[in-house]
This record gives C-alpha cells, sequence and structure tokens, in this order.
C-alpha cells in the first residue's frame, strides 16, 4: 500500500517557499508532514495532505509545478531502534532508500509515522509487509 | 533520382563558376556605377572606379549595401533600368520598418524561374508533377515565384494562394497535389489541421514540401514530415535579391547550394568585416550577378550563417550555405565567441524543456559567465534531486558543444521568466563597461 505526496519545485530565493506554503493554507489544506530537499539553486517541497486533490488543484491553477507520486507510509513504535529496524531490513533485501522523513500525531502518542521512497519502492513496500509493519493507506491520513 | 534541371551550371567545375562571376561581377560594377546613383557616389567615396574590379578578388573593395540604403532610396532609386523595361515589381512586407520595392525585367523574371526550377528539379519534382503553391500571391515574392519555377520546369502549378485552411485540404485530397510550397510554420499547421479534420496524410500522393520565409529548425522538419507524410525541403530567398530559390536544398538535405552563376556569397565577420573561414559564423552577404533591374552589390542581409565549399554528394558544385542561424542584432559576443539565442533554443527543443528560457551574461572580474535560466515543465520536473541535477547536467554540456563556451544551466519556477506582451525578455546583459 502506497499513499500519494505531493512533490513542488521551488526555487532557491526569498519568498518562494511561503508563496507556496500560503496558496495551501488560503485553500484549507491541512498538511501532515513536510520536508525539504535543496541545491544550491532549487529545492524540492514534499508534503503530504489530508486533501491531495484540493492540494493538486490549487497549485496547478497556479501555475505552480507539482507532482503526485506513491511513497511508502509506515506506521513505527515511536522508540529507540524502530527505525534502526527498519533500514536493516531494507538493506538486507537489497533495497536503496532515496530520502526520508518522520512525522508524529498527537492522536496516537505512542506511533511515529515514517514516509520514505526507495529507488524499487514497490520492493521495499513488500519487504515491510511481509514483516508486518503497519502501511498508511490515503484514508488513513485523511482521517489522522 | 538526384536529377538536375541544369546540370551543365550546377554540375560546373569551379574554374567555370568563377569565370562565370568573374565577368558577370565586372559588367554589374559598370552597370550599377553608370545607373545607380547610390552606388556611384559609394564608389567614388570609397575611391574605386569600376575598371579597378576585374573579378570576385576584387569583391572587397566594393561598398555594402544596407536595408537603410534601400528605405532612403524607396521606391525605385536603386532600379538601374529604365521603368519601360520593368514588366513586375515587388515589395518585402515591411515587417520590420518601411518596404522596399524591388523590380524585374523579363531576363530577371527569366533567371527567378531558372534557379526555381533548379530547386523543384533538386526535390525530386518533375514535369508530371502537381505544385500546390500555398504561399501568398501578391507583392509577396513567395507565390508567383514558385509559380515562375513550376511553369520554368513545366509541371502543373495550382495557385491555392495562402488562408482557407479547409479548402487547401479539400485541394490536396480532390486535385491530388504532389507538392506543396508554403512557409514551414503554416505546413505545421496544415498538418494539425488536416489530423483534427480526420485526412489520413499517407493516403495523400503529396510527396513533397518546399518550405521557406522564415527561420524553422530541424525539429520542425521532422515534425512536418511527419504530419504530411512527405519530404520537407528548404529554400531560402529574400526579396532584395530576388525571392524564394536564392538557395535551394538537395535531396542530400546538408545545406542549401547558393546559385552562384546569379549570386555572390560571403559570410563575414560581424566586427571586422572581414570573409571567414568555412564553417565559422558570420553575416551572410549577397552580390547580384545577373540582376537587371535591381542589382544589389554586397547586400547585408543581418542573417547569420556558415557557408562549406565541401564537395556534395549530389554532384551539385554549388558552396552550400546553411540555414540562418539568427539575426545579427541578436548576437551576443561572449568570452569572444558569437552566440545566438536561437542556438540555445534549439537545444531546449532537443531537450523537450520549456521555450520559455532568459540567458543572463555577467562579468566576474574579467570573466564573462553565461547562464541559461529555463522554467521546469510538468515533463522536466521529477521528484529526485538527482533526476533534476542529471538533466541540469546534460543541458549544460549540450549548451557547451553547441555554443562552443560553457554555460550554467539552471532550472527556475514556472512562469518565473517575466514577460512583456506575452513575449520573454530572452536577454540580460549586466555587463555594464562603459
Amino acid at each position: 500500500m502506497f499513499i500519494k505526496q505531493l512533490s513542488v519545485f521551488v526555487e532557491n530565493k526569498q519568498g518562494a517557499l511561503s508563496q507556496i506554503i500560503s496558496l495551501l493554507s488560503d485553500s484549507g489544506v491541512n498538511m501532515r508532514a513536510v520536508s525539504i530537499a535543496d541545491t544550491q539553486d532549487f529545492g524540492i517541497l514534499r508534503i503530504i495532505v489530508n486533501d491531495i486533490d484540493l492540494a493538486l488543484d490549487t497549485l496547478k491553477d497556479n501555475n505552480v509545478i507539482v507532482r503526485a507520486n506513491n511513497v511508502i507510509g509506515v506506521e513505527l513504535t515511536d522508540k529507540p531502534g524502530s527505525l534502526a529496524q527498519v533500514l536493516e531490513l531494507l538493506t538486507a533485501g537489497g533495497v536503496n532508500v532515496e530520502y526520508m522523513y518522520a512525522f508524529v500525531t498527537p492522536g496516537n502518542a505512542d506511533a511515529a509515522y515514517l514516509v520514505l521512497r526507495a529507488r524499487h519502492n514497490e520492493k521495499a513496500e513488500k519487504i515491510l509487509a511481509e514483516n508486518n509493519y503497519k502501511m498508511l493507506s490515503d484514508d488513513d491520513i485523511k482521517n489522522m | 533520382m538526384n536529377y538536375c534541371y541544369q546540370p551543365e551550371i550546377e554540375q560546373a567545375p569551379r574554374e567555370e563558376i568563377t569565370r562565370i562571376q568573374n565577368e558577370r561581377l565586372v559588367n554589374t560594377v559598370k552597370r550599377v556605377y553608370e545607373k545607380v546613383p547610390l552606388y556611384r557616389e559609394r564608389m567614388d567615396e570609397a575611391g574605386v572606379k569600376p575598371e579597378d574590379i576585374k573579378g570576385i578578388d576584387d569583391l572587397y573593395k566594393l561598398p555594402f549595401t544596407s536595408k537603410q540604403d534601400l528605405r532612403d532610396t524607396y521606391p525605385f532609386g536603386m532600379f538601374a533600368v529604365p521603368m519601360e523595361e520593368v514588366i513586375r515589381l515587388h515589395a518585402s512586407s515591411g515587417t520590420t520598418g518601411k518596404q522596399i520595392v524591388v523590380g524585374y525585367t523579363q531576363n530577371d523574371l527569366d533567371c527567378w524561374g531558372d534557379i526555381v526550377a533548379r530547386q523543384l528539379a533538386a526535390a525530386g519534382i518533375t514535369k508530371n508533377d502537381k505544385v500546390h503553391v500555398a504561399y501568398g500571391y501578391g507583392l509577396f515574392t513567395g507565390g508567383l515565384g514558385i509559380a515562375e519555377g513550376a511553369r520554368r520546369l513545366g509541371c502543373t502549378s495550382i495557385p491555392v494562394s495562402s488562408g482557407n485552411t479547409a479548402r487547401q485540404i479539400t485541394i490536396l485530397q480532390d486535385f491530388g497535389s504532389d507538392v506543396i510550397a508554403c512557409t514551414p510554420s503554416y505546413a505545421m499547421y496544415l498538418g494539425e489541421s488536416a489530423e483534427k479534420a480526420g485526412v489520413d496524410t499517407s493516403k495523400l500522393p503529396l510527396r513533397a514540401g518546399i518550405f521557406g520565409a522564415e527561420p524553422w529548425t530541424e525539429e520542425m522538419r521532422r515534425e512536418i514530415e511527419k504530419s504530411l507524410n512527405i519530404k520537407a525541403y528548404d529554400i531560402y530567398g529574400l526579396t532584395e535579391i530576388m525571392g524564394p530559390g536564392v538557395a535551394y536544398e538537395c535531396s542530400e538535405q546538408k545545406g542549401m547550394h547558393v546559385n552562384e552563376d546569379h549570386f555572390i556569397i560571403e559570410i563575414l565577420d560581424p566586427e571586422t568585416h572581414k570573409p571567414v573561414p568555412d564553417g565559422e559564423k558570420g553575416e551572410i552577404v549577397f552580390t547580384c550577378l545577373s540582376k537587371e533591374a535591381f542589382p544589389l552589390i554586397r547586400f547585408r542581409t543581418k542573417d547569420i550563417g556558415t557557408v562549406t565549399h565541401e564537395k556534395c554528394a549530389c554532384g551539385r558544385t554549388f558552396v552550400r550555405m546553411s540555414k540562418p542561424m539568427g539575426r545579427i542584432d541578436d548576437m551576443l559576443i561572449i568570452r569572444g565567441v558569437n552566440v545566438f539565442p536561437s542556438q540555445i533554443e534549439t537545444v531546449l527543443l532537443q531537450m523537450n524543456l520549456s521555450p520559455n528560457y532568459q540567458i543572463i551574461v555577467d562579468r566576474k572580474g574579467v570573466l564573462d559567465t553565461l547562464e541559461v535560466q529555463v522554467e521546469i515543465t510538468e515533463g522536466s520536473f521529477s521528484d529526485t534531486i538527482a533526476d533534476i541535477s542529471r538533466l541540469e547536467h546534460e543541458l549544460t554540456d549540450r549548451l557547451k558543444s553547441t555554443l562552443g563556451i560553457a554555460a550554467k544551466a539552471t532550472f527556475v519556477a514556472a512562469g518565473s521568466i517575466a514577460r512583456s506582451e506575452g513575449k520573454a525578455k530572452r536577454v540580460i546583459d549586466r555587463r555594464n563597461l562603459v
């Protein structure tokens, strides 16, 4: 199972990020998780939102280049060693992680959520599912 | 397959072509000195007498003719024959200023017909073919120029002229046109319209197209060839010199053969006005050798191009010129290298990137820097930094090999390049070196 993530091209200049975030907040989109990857000239803003369609429409209507893509959302127990365990499993399975970030929710204080994308996304998802990790769905994200 | 309309001249040895050029240049110079006040004045100023011009090696002694000269002598000041000998007038569209009027004698029209017939034959067209002329008929040289060549070659011309696309498509189907002549952008439009109308172009007899009168790219050529299911030939011409047919492509499609028995082509360094070697870019300059009514000496086209004297596989011995690569007014000199925005456009097109770009030239210390900013598109944007970096590197590499100097490629957000009246401002030159 995968969840949808939005990736947005952001120029590395003052106000560029704030403009995009304002567009989303003005249209009532709620963000579950945010991450930014940056280079000298540009960055990629990656976000998990409660309403993917609304967010996509809002950004596209404003001429922002955005992509929705599949990433893995996995629930971990919020304690030392749980992330290490996930990475060991993936390494053992020969899976390369391209990027990841994590978030927590007030609704479930014992859990931490990991968002990750691997070069072989399907393979990574399969390994985690086989090891009985709880995988998040788009509905889970919406209802958090 | 590779037949010529006039092989005796199109495949003549170089010595023969030079002999013709020498003889005709001497005559033309004598004539313009006697008949055209502007040339007499310019030559007197430069201290050149007609007797000083013994052949093409003396060409450099002659003054240039500019577009402004033609405007200043509007309408008939450059005519070298009395009006009773002029049997046709044409005019340029005047898009960049006052229009230019040109005249033709009977002999001029005959020569024009010959050179267009050479072009048609080089595209494999015979008298059995029907030539659909969708260039405008009128003061513009396109329509009547192609018609003159078709008449000379003995093919059936269909003077559809421009516009009314639905009718063009009906005629292509019902009359069974074998060849179409029009502007490349109209050919693109015609292809799209045919598809929309549900017309299967592969079922049409149409097999070749003669396209010119505006800049176009190799990508457009492939597009047109695909959508109209034809082979597309490039033709170069300009009202001031003759109209269509000054230079023409053969089936090799490796540059356009210049009709050297009627015109001398020079490629000159834009700064020094000295000829540049084969393959190097410079301003294209033409001298007319056989024109009677409107013979121009060293007319500066402001187009940038190259020539090659290399032997062409088609057997023609005329030099080949490149497609014009840009206008001299758009040229940037960066680290001593001539750079044209059109070259950058070509690279972007090849890589399927956005046509919205900006060139930023700056000077860091003593070194000029060139940055090309391109708007990101959905097609070029990826979720990973690595993919975008890879694309930036590829663009950097391709720019370097095309321009001959290093350029930094940067992606910027969609819509971020300022546009004035819908068109993006292409060049920002921050080198204010006063």
